[in-house]
Parts: structure tokens; sequence; C-alpha cells
């Protein structure tokens, strides 16, 4: 789950590390205030949720809080990358000698965190790491041993700092690694690590992603920054066909009829689980078909949350049928999801063996399973049609041809 | 042969009194020769059985009532108290931990993994549904109940590691019905940082001389496969691999990650593109589709 810039910062000011005087506005008022109160020159910055803030004009500078005002007024308008800002942050000009960059991620290989220091911050690390890899230090460290200030310590001298500049941001790059593991984030980053011209450091800009996974044990931390359970902070917004979907899979706790995304498509995709939707989506797509849904079934759920989920698919505008389709299941009961389609079909007032293209979903309980699609006519296949063939002969149904 | 277990393997079921867990552990018993279930262990319910098998309230109880070393834990509690669980298997002696829990925070994760490492011990999954030995043992809700899991799973020489569950079986019966049986297959689990990835079972399998071919299911996100291709490039592996990638899609979906940090360690070998061209680049096979595997194993053999 993605922070907005002025949530970051509030973090790393928890972790003790030093920050410029800032504040958050939502309307131009807001900000004339804050910058009133910092007092001398200001930057307003866009509050989204999207990168490249600065080349879409979301980054301005004030000299005075009219000024600061006036901006705000025009960035609270300002969509970049199809979000519009919460708000804007308003932070005082710090007059900057030299940019740093830490940060930390976890490596999946080394199954550790892992702790980057640049001493050529403000600009893309990516760029950094792939221009001047000896201006990129990393270290892993452990879960299991505290982080040591002598860590950090070894880690910024290794590019060659040394003097006040090492003993200033050793705290700083060790606070920022206990933040990391402390609010199981997934992405902890400073970027710009700025030394003012009065020798101090501080966090000009930080970038923090927690782990949606611990969001329930760092409910202190949410409620103290605001956040409510309810905000998801995907990629981009759920849409309302997504929220229903979201709906559907908390009616009931057995397993799992959800996980929607919305494309444009006419076939609608009853597929399930992880892997297998992957799979089922690629092939729907290689065989020229146009998906209006990716979502996945899983875990044994129960018939109303088939149906609810099957009538969600059926009644999205644009949809001609659904292709009920997962890999070899043997904890997800198949005669559960084909009842369960079935009824959606009927509630409707479909036929389901009209709008079904295709059910495909071997493994437990398949017999009872096949019987019920016998019954209404639904074309269906076992586990010698591959989900690949399947996919073709969902497609080929849509597009009118014979499967 | 097999790697990991065999029908020797003794293992306890932590959390074995939800509902998966017991139907896990009837699944377990019935297949192949029946699996050697010494012991549950969930905490409070000391004294009671789960189709047969005694409950107790700690590891170390079912290790005492055992009389001696237990090989493996299939642990399946909520996500909350995994860690703990682990760690409890772990120090208790335990060698081979299956977790089978979802949606753990990768915090705890790593934490299992590094005590895994210092023990000399080995984690499959989180996220996982176990291994199995067709047609001998299984460990785990691979395959599901033991009528369903002969079906789909045969003995024979091809080695299988998946990042989905459901697909190790998909892949699996494809396998099978093209006469080409397996020596194992294992889960390893679908998160980001996992106890046993690709690179680190090849040895094993390397190792058993029954498997004579591997097949992978592969996804994008992680590094996991690029691993796999620096370990073929630098092992000469005598085993030929045949991998199947999910989720081509998802290279066109902007915004699937953010941040700058992550792309350093992980980034552009992220999509599913790049990761096929490193695969094939290290004499990997990538299948088009999955219908297509049993011939491209059977003109490796």
């Amino acid at each position: 789950m993605r922070f907005f810039e002025y949530e970051s910062r509030a973090v790393v000011a928890r972790a003790g590390i030093p920050v410029t005087r800032h504040g958050f506005a939502k309307t131009a008022d807001e900000a004339r205030r804050v910058a009133e109160e910092i007092g001398g020159p200001v930057v307003v910055k866009s509050q989204v949720l999207s990168g490249g803030r600065m080349k879409a004009g979301g980054v301005q500078f004030a000299d005075s809080p009219e000024e600061a005002a006036r901006h705000t007024e025009r960035i609270l308008d300002l969509e970049i990358g199809g979000h519009m800002p919460r708000g804007v942050l308003v932070d005082s000009r710090a007059a900057v000698a030299r940019e740093y960059y830490a940060g930390v991620v976890w490596d999946g290989t080394r199954k550790r965190p892992v702790l980057l220091f640049s001493d050529m911050g403000g600009i893309d690390i990516e760029q950094v790491a792939a221009d001047h890899p000896d201006h990129v230090a990393r270290m892993h460290f452990s879960t299991r041993v505290p982080f040591q200030d002598w860590q950090a310590k070894q880690l910024v001298a290794s590019l060659g700092v040394t003097g006040t500049a090492l003993n200033r941001l050793t705290p700083i790059v060790a606070r920022l690694a206990r933040l990391f593991l402390e609010y199981d984030m997934t992405l902890a980053e400073i970027n710009p690590l700025g030394e003012l011209e009065d020798g101090s450091f501080v966090a000009l800009d930080a970038h923090m992603d927690m782990e949606n996974e611990a969001r329930s044990r760092q409910r202190a931390l949410l409620h103290e920054l605001g956040v409510g359970d309810e905000e998801t902070r995907q990629a981009r917004e759920a849409t309302p066909f997504e929220l229903a979907g979201e709906q559907v899979d908390a009616q009931d706790h057995r397993g799992v009829a959800g996980n929607v995304t919305e494309f444009d498509g006419d076939l609608g995709l009853v597929i399930g689980a992880g892997g297998g939707s992957l799979t089922l989506f690629d092939a729907v797509r290689a065989h020229g078909g146009r998906p209006a849904n990716y979502c996945e079934i899983g875990g044994n759920p129960s018939v109303l949350k088939a149906c609810g989920l099957a009538k969600l698919v059926l009644t999205k505008p644009g949809v001609d049928k659904i292709a009920v389709m997962m890999s070899i299941v043997s904890n997800t009961r198949v005669d559960i999801v084909a009842r369960g389609v079935v009824k959606a079909c009927l509630e409707l007032g479909f036929d389901p063996a009209e709008k079904i293209a295709i059910f495909r979903i071997p493994g437990a309980w398949e017999e009872e399973g096949f019987k019920i699609l016998e019954r209404y006519g639904v074309q269906y296949a076992d586990r010698s049609v591959s989900l690949n063939e399947a996919a073709r002969r969902a497609v080929a149904r849509v597009q009118g041809g014979v499967a | 042969m097999s790697i990991l277990i065999d029908a020797d393997t003794t293992f306890i079921v932590q959390g074995i009194t939800g509902r998966e867990a017991v139907n896990l552990t009837r699944e377990c018993l019935d297949y192949g020769a029946g699996a050697r279930i010494v012991g549950g262990v969930t905490p409070g319910r000391l004294g009671r059985d789960v189709h047969g098998v005694p409950v107790f309230d700690t590891v170390a109880q079912a290790v005492d009532h055992h009389g001696g070393p237990i090989d493996g834990s299939v642990v399946t509690v909520p996500p909350a108290f995994c860690k703990d669980a682990v760690l409890e298997a772990l120090e208790n002696g335990i060698g081979l931990v299956v977790v089978v829990t979802e949606r753990i925070p990768r915090r705890d994760v790593a934490e299992m993994v590094e005590v895994a490492e210092q023990r000399g011990a080995r984690i499959i999954g989180p996220n996982c549904l176990g291994i199995i030995v067709p047609d001998v043992i299984k460990m785990g809700g691979i395959g599901g109940p033991a009528r369903d899991a002969a079906k789909a799973y045969r003995p024979g020489p091809v080695g299988v590691i998946s990042r989905s569950g459901g697909m190790t079986t998909e892949m699996s019966s494809t396998l099978s019905a093209a006469g080409l049986g397996q020596s194992t297959a294992v889960s390893i689990g679908g998160d980001a940082i996992i106890g046993s990835t690709y690179a680190e079972l090849m040895p094993l399998f390397e190792a058993d001389p029954e498997t004579r071919a591997i097949v992978i299911y592969t996804e994008p996100g992680g590094r996991m496969e690029a691993q796999l291709a620096a370990w073929v490039a630098e092992n000469h592996s005598r085993l030929p691999i045949v991998a199947f990638m999910a989720g081509r899609f998802m290279d066109e979906m902007p915004g699937m990650s953010f941040g700058h940090a992550g792309t350093i360690v992980e980034g552009r070998e992220d999509t599913a593109a790049e990761k096929i061209a490193r695969l094939t680049a290290a004499g990997i096979q990538v299948a088009e589709r999955i219908e297509d595997i049993p011939t491209l194993i059977q003109e490796r053999l």
C-alpha cells in the first residue's frame, strides 16, 4: 500500500529523521496559512499517488504565501497520471548543498532486506545504478538481529563519505533501516536526502510502501496517519464493477470469488485460481478473444459466492457470454461452482446453455458437477481438454463460430 | 526415488484441528502408502485426535511422544501465528517445514527463512500446497483427496516445480496423460519471498537418479527465474528444463509495481518477456502452451 508524500514524511519524522518545515493543505486558503507559518520561499507539491509530478507541473515554487495559494489552486485541478491530487504539501525551500539517496527494499533472492545508499541523490536511483554503479552501495541485513548504527556507517563510508557528513548521515540511514522492518514496509526511500548549506541533513522527499498483508498489525500507525481500512491505494482506483466484485467476495468467509479487474471486452471470465487465471487470461487473448474482466475463484467458495460473481460478470455491459474455466481443482468443488453459475443464469432469466460459452473445471466432485451441466445443456470439458483449448472454444463461441 | 520426502518421512501438522487441516490430514493418510503423520499441534487441544492422529499443545510434546526426531511439519495456522509456529518447529529439530498459510507479511517470512538457514533446515512455501511423490506420499494439500491426486499424478522421470499450487496439478496431469510420470512435484508458493526457489531445489533433483527432466511453472515478478538461469549456466546440469510462463498480459499493465529502489534488485527482470528471454538464453525451453510440454520433454529425454 503506497503512502502519499505527506504521510511518508510523517513516518520518517516519527522515526526520528529530520524533515523540513512543511504542512499539508486541501485548499488554497490552507496552503496560504501554511506558507505564512513557514515564512520565506516555499515549494507547493501535488499530493498524488503517481510519478512524474515535476514534469506534469505538479511541483511549483512560490516566494510569497499569495503565490503559494495561487499555485495550489491550479495544482488541485491538475490530474497527474490519471489521479486527482488529495491536496498539496507546502514545504519550506531549503538551501541544499548536496543531495544523497537512501532506500530499503526486499531482495527476494537473498530473502533479506537490502539497504541502498548513494551520494548521487535527487535523480532516478535506477539510472544512477545503471550509469554510475560505483556511486551506489548496497548492504543486506538481518531481520533477526537489531540493525546497528555501525552497519549504516560502514555502508555510507564505503562511498568515501567522511567527516561531519558521515556522522550525521549514519543515524538517519540506520533509522530508515529500522523503520522499514518496524512498519512492515516493502519500500522505504528518502530521495533526496539533503545536506543543507548549514551542514544539517533533512529528508527532502520520502516514498513509503507498506505491505498490504501487514496492515492489520500496523493499525496504530495507519490510524495516526488517518488512513482508513477502506483505502486500497491500488495503482489505479477501483471501478464500481471491481468494488462490486469485492462485495461478492465479502458475502461470506468461504473461499475466494473475487479479485476482479475490469477490462472492456465481450467475453466474461469466471476463472481460477491464481496460476490458472493468469494462464487462462493469456490463452483467451492468444486466440483473439477480448476478456471483459479478470477474476479469481479458489479455496472452495460457496454457491452464493460463485453465483454472485457470475451474475456480476453476466450483467456487465457489453458481455455476451461467460467462460467458466479453472485448472484442475482439488479443494474447490466442481459441483458447487457449476450450481453457482447455472443459478446465476437462471435468476437473470438467461439460458445457461446459451450464456455459458464453456465450462472447463475438472477435479473434485466433477461427476456431480457435470451432471448439473448436462441437465441444462451447458457445454463442458474435462481434463482431457487443455486450458488453452477451452479458451479457444470460448472465444469461438463468442465470435459466432462453431466451437 | 524422490526429493525431500519418501515413504519413511515422518511429519506433524501444526494447526491440525482447523477445517482445512483436518481435510489435509485425511488426504495425506489416505494417499499412496499412507503418510506417517506422527502428531498434530493445536495449543489447548492436548489429548484430542484427528483421524487417529494424536493432538498436542506443543511440538516438543509431539517429539517426546514420537520418541525421536520428526522429519517434517505442515504448518497451516492463521497468518498472525505462523512465524511462531515455524520457529517452534525449527527449534524442536524439524528439518523440513511446509508452510501452507497465505498472506504472511514478508518480514515474518524472512525471519523464518533466516532461522531455517542457521539450523540447516528447509522451508517450502509459504502460500504453497506442498510436496507429492506419486503413489508414495504427499505432504500437504497438493492434488487434493487421495482419489483425485491419484488421477493427476503418476510415478516417472519428471521433476515438477511450480509457483502455483493448482498449476502443479494441471501440468502433472498433462504429463501423466502423455505417459510421463513425476519423480516429485513441489508447489513452492507464490509469494515474493519463499523458502525454496527453483535454483535451490535443482541440486536435489540433480542428485536424484530417477529424475531425468524438469518442468517449471512461472509468473512475472521477482528474480527467481534469473536465479535459475544463472544456476543452469554455472552448473552444467544434466537435466533438460521446460518452462511455462503464465501472466504474459501483465507486461502491458502499467502501475503493477512502484518505486525505484525495488527495480535495482528486481525490476528489469520482473516482466514475462524479460524472463522468457533470460530462460531461453540459458537453454531452457519455454513452452507456448501446456499441452506442448510433454512433446518438448520427450524430445529431450
